[in-house]
């Protein structure tokens, strides 16, 4: 069980093992955020505000003096989980109905495109912004947000991938047989598609934390007292003049995740020259 | 001569084809300006109760609601909103008491000469920096260039937007952090001001164009002609411009198209940061003060243009491919 996963990260260039490290190294801190995490996460540890690193605080401390460092260990544990959640969402979503969309074709397959067109052409950052305002932001409006959003997309993709397959013999024998749809979907389509939905399941990963994010920036994503990368950034933004940690240190987590996961895409991506 | 005379009607021949993707492109508008509607229904609280105020009797509001013809069915509403849109008339503003059409006429130019100075921009560079780093393929150029719009591509605008401030106005006093558009500024104010916003948006439109295009011309140079006009002795500028270059113009313009529609409703965190009186915070402004007429106008224009720039990618890449004339 564990060696072809070894083999697979001996194969992968410099660049994909560096993206697998960070990616298993922030959905590790995500995970144990209440073990690792120095003090409570709104407890304020310090008189003074934007304090620079010391050896008790090691990234210093936020606009009210909270410890930045237990405030980036809970806020990577949002991020993390809701982009996983709607990523996860959004391909299931996208894949089955891509793969009834190809099975059933004619009118079924017509229909759901031009659905997806629809979706595809509103703007994602446009439509959360309305849904916030309709609905109030909360975790759960944030997932579905962002998994509806990126369900075209992978739809999109999936489609493809599928509308190969279809035509293919084992596909046509399984039909013949008398399989069921949803058989033949499971059994004989799925198992040909995993590798390029994996690569599109980690690029959604990383358009949804870009995208909860921006909203946290703006103040529409999570809401205090909960706190994700993005609202870190959003909160400490008073001390972008005097370049204090506080700010910094959000944004290079930010920037370590979503580029750790482009280069771990990258290196596993379908046709990709090692 | 044989070439000139089946060129003229395989162009013919393309005009359905054409016409069907215009048909789709208007289908899907028609079906995007019901999603529109919709999702514009959901906001809680209406015009009667935005006019009237937080002190208002439900009596008055039902009646207000009445007299404006808020309490009709939704499909009647929305048959008068469309009728009402395409003879050009967008309505009246629920808060700024003015027609929308005044007031998206004021910001549309912003919207328009931010996205157009970032796309120009961005073009050129993209198309450097994808051609180049497709034509070095493995090269160390190549590495380095792949690595760097990897990370553009996966850094929110948001950071770069405020690390560009943080660099170029805090630290060494170039540049304003706050883009002042006005009629009277100068041209060279406009331009200073403007250059963190084009800045952080093209960062991130840059690399996505960048990487799209390096694997479109690099799809080409796999192709068996490349190694046949090698193998012909044809210098490689010519197999570039002469033969890769028109076979990669299909995806390259989808992938232009694709990263440009981004610019109109992207733009959003940009402008807020900056500032910047553009269409996007326009309409963050609109959801804000629930002011739907002018939330309904400014979503149309941005799937509007989503559509109509796909489908002139799917028009030139029609033009553009011969195969596909037949």
């Amino acid at each position: 069980m564990m060696k072809p996963i070894f083999r697979t990260v001996r194969a992968l260039p410099l660049s994909g093992r560096i993206g697998l490290g960070l990616v298993l190294f922030w959905i590790a801190i995500a995970a144990l955020a209440p073990l690792i995490a120095p003090y409570g996460v709104g407890t304020f540890v310090d008189e003074e505000v934007f304090s620079p690193a010391s050896a008790r605080l090691w990234l210093g401390s936020d606009y009210l003096g909270r410890d930045v460092l237990t405030r980036i260990i809970w806020g990577s544990r949002n991020t993390v989980f809701l982009a996983l959640g709607a990523a996860l969402m959004a391909v299931a979503i996208g894949t089955s109905v891509a793969m009834l969309a190809a099975i059933r074709g004619g009118w079924t397959d017509q229909i759901l495109c031009r659905a997806m067109d629809t979706l595809i052409s509103i703007p994602s950052k446009i439509f959360a912004l309305v849904m916030v305002a309709a609905f109030g932001s909360s975790m759960t409006l944030l997932l579905a947000i962002a998994a509806f959003t990126y369900t075209p997309g992978n739809f999109r993709i999936s489609r493809a991938l599928a509308m190969n397959l279809v035509a293919l013999d084992f596909v046509q024998v399984a039909r013949a047989r008398g399989e069921r749809s949803f058989h033949i979907a499971l059994r004989e389509m799925l198992p040909n598609m995993i590798h390029p939905l994996l690569a599109d399941l980690g690029l959604r990963f990383v358009f949804v934390v870009l995208l909860l994010s921006g909203l946290s920036f703006l103040g529409l994503g999570v809401q205090p007292p909960h706190a994700d990368l993005g609202s870190l950034v959003r909160e400490n933004i008073s001390g972008l003049s005097s370049g204090a940690l506080a700010i910094v240190a959000p944004a290079v987590a930010i920037a370590t995740l979503t580029v750790g996961a482009n280069l771990l895409i990258d290196a596993i991506k379908p046709g990709a020259k090692t | 001569m044989a070439a000139a005379v089946s060129r003229r009607s395989p162009l013919a021949s393309l005009l359905p084809l054409i016409a069907k993707r215009a048909a789709s492109a208007v289908l899907t508008l028609f079906l995007v300006s019901m999603v529109v509607f919709a999702i514009s229904a959901l906001l809680p609280g209406d015009a009667a109760q935005e006019s009237l105020g937080q002190s208002a009797t439900p009596e008055q509001i039902a009646a207000l609601r009445h007299e404006m013809g808020l309490d009709r069915p939704g499909y009647v509403r929305y048959a008068e909103w469309l009728t009402d849109m395409l003879s050009g008339d967008p309505g009246q503003s629920y808060v700024a008491n003015q027609p929308v059409a005044d007031i998206i006429s004021q910001r549309l130019p912003n919207t328009l000469m931010l996205a157009s100075v970032t796309a120009v921009l961005s073009v050129f560079a993209a198309l450097a920096i994808g051609i180049s780093s497709a034509i070095n393929r493995g090269s160390r150029l190549d590495r380095a260039l792949n690595i760097v719009t990897l990370s553009l591509v996966a850094i929110p605008e948001f950071l770069v937007a405020t690390l560009g401030v943080l660099v170029f106005s805090v630290k060494l006093l170039l540049l304003p952090s706050i883009a002042l558009v006005s009629e009277d500024a100068t041209w060279s104010e406009t331009l200073r001001s403007m250059a963190l916003p084009v800045f952080s948006l093209g960062c991130i439109v840059v690399a996505q164009m960048a990487r799209m295009i390096r694997a479109a011309v690099a799809d080409q140079l796999d192709r068996s002609y490349v190694e046949m006009a090698r193998l012909k002795g044809v210098p490689f500028s010519c197999i570039i411009t002469f033969h890769v270059m028109p076979n990669a113009l299909g995806p390259i313009i989808n992938a232009v198209a694709l990263s440009l529609s981004y610019l109109m409703g992207g733009a959003l965190i940009v402008e807020t940061i900056f500032n910047f009186p553009g269409l996007a915070s326009l309409m963050v402004n609109a959801v804000t003060s629930r002011d739907i007429p002018l939330l309904q106008s400014c979503a149309m224009i941005f799937c509007a243009t989503y559509l109509v720039l796909m489908l002139v990618a799917d028009v030139v890449a029609i033009l553009a491919n011969p195969r596909l004339r037949a």
